[in-house]
């Protein structure tokens, strides 16, 4: 704010550049924009969890059936992949708190990682989905899902309902992954911005805002990761 | 939301905390606990974790607009009422 020329040839009028003309303060400017990013994840909770509440209601009918299928994804890449999504969180709230300070080329350091670790994910998911397509796991004519319910060893696995959880596992996983590619192109375009000098700590708000959806999308792995992954395993 | 900078001490201790959760989480699935207490630890586990994430990397706890809070709470409510009566419904069709 005090470095900057407008602030002092225009006392009166607004001080910072990115203050639209109808918000009063930059205070309730940012305050409307993070809001309207929670309302936002709000809705995406709704979203996540009609789909989480028909992985739950599925596991209880089918139980020996999902944990079958959850035994047979890979607990090595998806706790990687956990690790390497909370280490992106970490060098968000990095560039957001670079962006409070001022430090620019921590921001854009920061949000290059960010997409890093960002595309690391996506693409061990990636090794994860041909893994599956491989060993036609993938719901279809092809599907094929030999061998027994876990802990009995005269049950055969049911292949309809089988196929349920794996329909449930790559839209889940799928949508989010989804989520991840919109993060890393809002990265992209803020990193752009970032570069431009755009932020500090006079307005910063777009690092946030982007910063709550990514860490929401952490979130919503956080679930995924223990429900598809680790519940079932010891069964 | 906030004005507030936090510490890049709090900032590691969280990641470091978040990292330690997931090693425990993958460490306890491997036990055969009795009943649903695997689902029980794992995702209370899951909750923590995204607990810490929402209060310190974004910054819901130096957040000084209510209005934030009541968004999440509504948001988690509505969650809550999904999952309890859907679940109340489908694990008692059989009951007689």
């Amino acid at each position: 704010m005090h470095n900057s020329p407008i602030a002092t040839a225009d006392q009166e009028a607004h001080q910072n550049p990115a203050l639209l003309h109808h918000f009063a303060t930059e205070e309730q400017q940012k305050d409307a924009a993070s809001l309207g990013m929670w309302v936002f994840l709000a809705t995406e909770i709704m979203f996540f969890g009609g789909m989480f509440c028909a992985y739950l209601v599925y596991r209880y009918w089918y139980f020996g059936d999902f944990g079958a299928g959850s035994q047979s994804l890979n607990v090595v890449l998806g706790g990687t992949n956990t690790a390497v999504l909370i280490c992106s969180s970490l060098t968000v709230a990095l560039a957001v708190r670079a962006a409070q300070l001022g430090q620019q080329k921590v921001i854009i350091i920061c949000l290059i990682l960010t997409m890093l670790l960002g595309l690391v994910f996506l693409g061990i998911k990636g090794v994860e989905y041909h893994d599956k397509f491989v060993e036609h796991h993938v719901p279809g004519p092809g599907f094929h899902f030999p061998g027994h319910v876990p802990g009995h060893p005269d049950i055969p696995i049911n292949q309809h309902h089988a196929q349920i959880f794996f329909s449930l596992y790559f839209i889940m996983t799928g949508l989010h992954a989804l989520h991840m590619i919109i993060g890393v192109g809002l990265f992209a375009f803020i990193t752009y911005n970032a570069m431009r000098r755009r932020y500090g700590p006079d307005y910063y708000t777009p690092v946030e805002v982007a910063g709550l959806y990514w860490h929401f999308v952490d979130i919503i792995w956080i679930y995924l990761f223990p429900l598809l992954y680790l519940i079932d395993r010891s069964k | 939301m906030s004005e507030h900078v936090s510490s890049l001490k709090l900032y590691i201790g969280i990641w470091i905390t978040l990292l330690i959760g997931t090693l425990v989480t993958v460490l306890v699935a491997g036990v055969n606990l009795p009943g649903p207490l695997n689902a029980v630890v794992a995702l209370t586990i899951a909750t923590i974790k995204a607990t810490l994430v929402v209060l310190f990397f974004m910054h819901v706890k130096y957040a000084h607009d209510k209005i934030t809070k009541v968004v999440i709470v509504a948001a988690l409510f509505w969650l809550a009422i999904l999952l309890a009566l859907s679940m109340a419904d489908y694990t008692t069709r059989l009951w007689t």
